[in-house]
């Protein structure tokens, strides 16, 4: 039954190593809440599979995912997606790894999302869900048992901040990220380091208080700001609302890496 | 690295290979003197050799530790008349060709022109082959089927085991002169052969102490000559090692050093065998010297590294012979293939990494020399520290050390009926081949072009670069109905070309066994002393020949095209695609991009594709597997190209993978250059659908951008995917770890780059003596970057 259950999604991309523990497979699924600027992703934001140049060259190259090249995202099964998350047992058993949900933003389909995790618990695989928080509570209790870890995203502290940059309020994410500590789940911090909007004194100054005030968090993970993306908005046929950013240099994120060494839990630069 | 290493090192490095007449002058004087006719033969090839290690120049170089040249100084390379002679062209193309030159003097050119090569013409073994073999051989041969290596180098492949570091050479001379003493001229109709071995062999070792001898003497004379006493110590120590080693058995890590290097100047000098002779399992073999002398206080950490660095240098001292005829105009290598094996298990199975195999990958990694090459044996016993030690060399981008599944080489030696401690004591040596060291004669017979047999399928057997028709008259392809009738034909022909290739290697086993024996040789390996047979007639415990399968990415994605565009989705007509096929594509542009882009291949997991690789693996096994040689062994399979998925690719003409006329194959078993598009775990999926334990060696190679592999945890993603490849039965991987980027850099500016070393297949070489096809083919290889 589960195994009919279909999804958006864009890619799957096999030996992910930055996406969680050991070596994984990452399922993007598409359609995300959030309009970040900086996104890297833009075609996951839209639900809707999509056009986009030579999408096809690059995405979804399995069986059961065939379709245009030149638009983004396919609707496929739980069983298309498992048939191909299943080929990297061998690798995920030797190295401690998985699969992981990101996007998009996986908690956008949420009964594909929690088919593709219970169809990976009958199979003893390991999962990560990553995820920007932002989405009713109900669709995360209803996945919270079955998710081995959770990467969470914090961007912004500032309300009115986030609004601006993300297109959203933080105060679900929030409210999301401390009922899922409550209720146990392991969960690493991951701070996208934007250049001049992320990365800013104010920020960092009421990001480390609150992490601190967050029980049992189990690591922070400081991410480089990644200018991947910048290409694909003109496949797209979008405007980069950012504009081109500069990656931090070593020293400087060195010195933000610092900031966060007061913390009880481990900090790292990169996923 | 000592002072005196670097300045050796240097040397090496910087000397010019050229051409030594002088290894051709003896033997050419030897077989005229007479001397030859009046013994038998074994015998004959016996005196020769201790003519040659009798008259042969000693020379010590002012540095040295380790002693000893093949040739009269470092890179002076000998040829091998008794087996082919060089042209006067094949000489100007060695002197002249810009890649993998030899320089060759006028002395050297008169003497081959007017005496090396009358005399020698219709004596060679290679002439001998040539009139042997008949026309459908020569035919396919001539098409680019398949190349054969015993036309122009000996029967070799083979690795030493422990037996030297327990005896010396007159222990050796003792055990044959017992086995003498013992012939049963009553009942034993072979007892005059075994003699005439025998006493050959015993003539041999004699020739290798008294070759010791004169260097002792050298060093002894230099000693007395030297005003810098710290010197003239060391000479005098060299004139007791070379006095002491190979007659009687080592007790130091000097000794067995130097009485190693000994066997090996005999062994490349008696013959060129192909190939890579080498000490095999160092590690293990030295380390009972090497602990008991720390451990004793007569040698120092520092002392033994740099007496393994001075160790290293003398192989890089000696280039791979050059070959001749056609194959001289294509630069092939100055890499001899000597593969020294590190880690695996001890006899009892047990995890046989110590503190020597670590600080042998110190000497390899701070040397950072083309040879010898080096590679570590993975067993699921050795620690992860071992495995991400070696890997720390591999990012530094070298290409070495290459890594081995030892658990997959000894369930492959085990099929192959071999004892469970003679697989533990084995490795793999050359490129990748598996072999019990010191008791196998493992001979590859020649690469083997699987994409070609299709090529002449496709065309009813005709050779359409010819017109000649080489093949059997299969059906006109036009009335294949399924793809089944199709791979019906490919067998057909399949089984046709191995039938000729192997009609040619037994008759060219049994030219090696009747005038080329190698009673030097026959005296380390066993049991040829014990059987009183010769190396290259079967003398060893083990005998088996190879054919190397090349091309399978090729072959399995221009099959799964036809597949699936001519059979499953009928989009195109057998007639079509042969038109396409034979116009290279001009003007058909849209059908190869589809051939390219829309149709599943080899090295992603697809068992679309996968599936049809493995009924080619198949039909390649069932038409080789278990024939017999002449030499009371079989045929056997590997799957390695060397360089000859270039040579190959050039004879091959458009393909249905969409692959142009001319352009290499793919190498080894990794998939068609850039057709792998879902990053390492696939690739390593597909090529575990493989039955590696089937063959002798495979050959998968990975490219990764040093950006992956900068910090421990890239070296720790990479230790899990060959730990899981292993889990999968794969015998071997290897890494190159360097951009693309870099490397068309390095084509543009050679001169900026000359130290770039790249792994190419089953070895390393200067990146700018790679000719531009094969720099080419590997920029093409797929660069793995982490998601």
């Amino acid at each position: 039954m589960i195994m009919e259950v279909a999804g958006v999604i864009f890619d799957v991309k096999r030996f992910a190593v930055h996406d969680g523990p050991g070596i994984r497979t990452t399922v993007f699924f598409k359609g995300c809440p959030l309009r970040c600027r900086w996104c890297h992703n833009p075609e996951s934001q839209r639900l809707r599979p999509e056009p986009m140049a030579g999408a096809g060259r690059r995405y979804c190259g399995f069986v059961g995912a065939e379709g245009d090249p030149n638009v983004v995202g396919r609707s496929v099964t739980v069983e298309a997606v498992m048939r191909e998350v299943e080929k990297d047992v061998v690798f995920y058993d030797e190295s401690g790894g998985g699969v992981t949900f990101s996007g998009g933003e996986p908690l956008q389909q949420p009964h594909f999302l929690r088919a593709l995790l219970e169809a990976c618990r009958e199979r003893a695989i390991h999962t990560v869900v990553d995820t920007s928080g932002f989405a009713p509570w109900p669709h995360l209790a209803a996945i919270v048992e079955l998710v081995d870890l959770f990467l969470f995203d914090l961007k912004l502290m500032d309300e009115v901040a986030h609004r601006e940059y993300t297109g959203v309020s933080n105060q679900l994410i929030q409210e999301n990220l401390r009922r899922l500590l409550d209720r146990g789940a392991r969960v690493v911090l991951r701070v996208p380091l934007i250049p001049g909007i992320t990365d800013t004194e104010a920020n960092l100054a009421q990001l480390t208080p609150f992490i601190a005030g967050l029980p049992g968090v189990e690591a922070v993970h400081l991410l480089p700001y990644n200018p991947i993306g910048e290409d694909k908005y003109e496949r797209l046929r979008k405007t980069n609302p950012l504009g081109r950013l500069q990656t931090q240099p070593d020293d400087a994120l060195a010195a933000i890496s610092a900031r966060f060494s007061s913390l009880p839990t481990d900090v790292k630069i990169g996923g | 690295m000592t002072e005196r290493i670097h300045r050796l090192r240097q040397r090496s490095l910087h000397a010019v290979p050229c051409l030594s007449p002088e290894r051709a002058v003896l033997m050419t004087e030897f077989y005229k003197s007479g001397a030859a006719e009046r013994v038998s033969v074994p015998v004959a090839r016996a005196l020769a050799f201790e003519h040659l290690m009798t008259h042969k120049i000693v020379f010590i170089d002012d540095l040295e530790l380790i002693v000893g040249e093949r040739g009269p100084g470092p890179k002076a390379t000998p040829t091998y008349p008794e087996i082919c002679t060089h042209s006067p062209q094949d000489l100007d193309i060695l002197d002249s060709r810009e890649k993998v030159s030899f320089s060759v003097n006028d002395g050297t050119r008169r003497f081959f022109e007017k005496k090396l090569r009358p005399f020698w013409q219709g004596r060679s073994i290679r002439d001998r082959i040539f009139e042997a073999v008949d026309d459908e051989w020569k035919a396919a041969y001539e098409a680019g089927v398949f190349t054969e290596f015993m036309e122009q180098r000996a029967p070799g492949h083979t690795v030493l085991g422990d037996a030297i570091y327990k005896k010396g050479m007159l222990d050796f001379k003792a055990e044959i002169d017992a086995q003498i003493d013992a012939l049963d001229f009553y009942n034993d109709p072979d007892a005059f052969d075994k003699r005439e071995e025998l006493k050959a062999m015993a003539i041999a070792a004699e020739a290798l102490i008294a070759f010791a001898r004169r260097y002792a003497e050298e060093a002894r004379e230099m000693a007395e000559r030297e005003q810098d006493p710290a010197r003239k110590e060391e000479l005098q120590k060299i004139a007791a090692v070379c006095r002491r080693v190979p007659a009687r058995a080592p007790r130091t890590l000097w000794e067995a050093l130097q009485y190693y290097w000994f066997v090996h100047l005999g062994v490349i000098s008696e013959l060129n065998t192909w190939d890579s002779f080498n000490p095999g399992r160092l590690d293990q073999h030295l380390y009972p010297f090497y602990k008991q002398e720390i451990e004793s206080g007569t040698l120092t950490k520092k002392e033994a590294r740099e007496l393994l660095q001075a160790f290293w240098i003398k192989f890089n001292n000696q280039p791979a012979p050059p070959k001749v005829g056609v194959t001289a105009q294509e630069s092939n290598t100055y890499t001899d293939f000597c593969l020294i094996n590190l880690g695996g298990v001890r006899l009892d199975g047990s995890d046989a990494v110590n503190e020597l195999t670590y600080l042998l990958l110190d000497v390899i990694e701070e040397m950072r020399i083309l040879q010898p090459s080096s590679m570590v044996q993975v067993s699921k016993k050795n620690p992860d520290r071992f495995v991400k030690r070696a890997l720390g060399i591999v990012k530094t981008g070298f290409g070495q050390p290459s890594i081995f599944n030892t658990d997959a080489l000894i369930q492959e030696m085990l099929r192959q009926g071999k004892s469970l401690e003679d697989a533990r004591a084995g490795g793999a040596s050359g490129c990748v081949e598996t072999g019990a060291f010191g008791k196998e004669a493992y001979i590859l017979t020649g690469y083997f072009n699987l994409v070609k047999v299709m090529e002449i399928t496709l065309f009813g057997g005709v050779d359409p670069r010819t017109g000649n028709r080489i093949g059997l008259a299969t059906d006109d392809p036009s009335t294949w109905q399924s793809f089944d009738d199709f791979f019906d034909a490919f067998t057909r022909q399949l089984r046709h070309f191995i039938d000729i290739k192997i009609k040619g290697s037994l008759i060219i086993e049994r030219l090696y066994a009747t005038y080329l024996p190698a009673p030097f040789l026959s005296i380390l390996i066993d049991d040829c002393i014990a059987n009183g047979k010769d190396y290259n007639d079967g003398g060893a415990r083990y005998n088996t020949s190879y054919i190397q399968g090349v091309g399978l990415g090729t072959i399995t994605d221009a099959m799964t095209a036809i597949r699936h565009h001519v059979f499953d989705r009928k989009t195109h007509t057998m007639a079509d695609l042969l038109d396409a096929l034979a116009a290279d594509f001009e003007g058909r542009e849209t059908f190869r991009q589809t051939l390219l882009t829309d149709t599943p291949k080899y090295g992603n997991d697809d068992d679309r594709a996968d599936d049809v690789m493995q009924r080619i693996f198949e039909a390649y096994f069932e038409a080789v597997d278990g024939r017999p040689n002449t030499r009371g062994g079989v045929y056997r399979i590997n799957l390695l190209p060397t360089t000859c998925h270039v040579y190959f690719g050039s004879v091959v003409g458009a393909t249905p993978d969409g692959r142009k006329a001319g352009v290499p194959l793919s190498e080894g078993i990794s998939p068609v250059q850039g057709a792998d598009r879902n990053g390492p775990t696939a690739v390593i999926k597909s090529a575990a659908k493989i039955d590696h334990l089937r063959t002798g060696g495979t050959l998968l190679n990975q490219k990764f951008t040093p950006d992956f592999l900068k910090d421990d945890d890239g070296i720790t993603k990479l230790t899990h995917l060959i730990r899981s490849y292993f889990k999968m039965d794969g015998h071997h991987i290897q890494f190159n770890v360097v951009t693309a980027e870099t490397l068309r850099e390095a084509q543009k500016h050679p001169e900026k780059h000359a130290d770039l070393i790249v792994r190419v297949a089953g070895y390393s070489d200067y990146f700018v003596d790679l000719t531009v096809d094969l720099q080419n083919e590997i920029i093409r290889r797929t660069e793995q970057v982490a998601c």
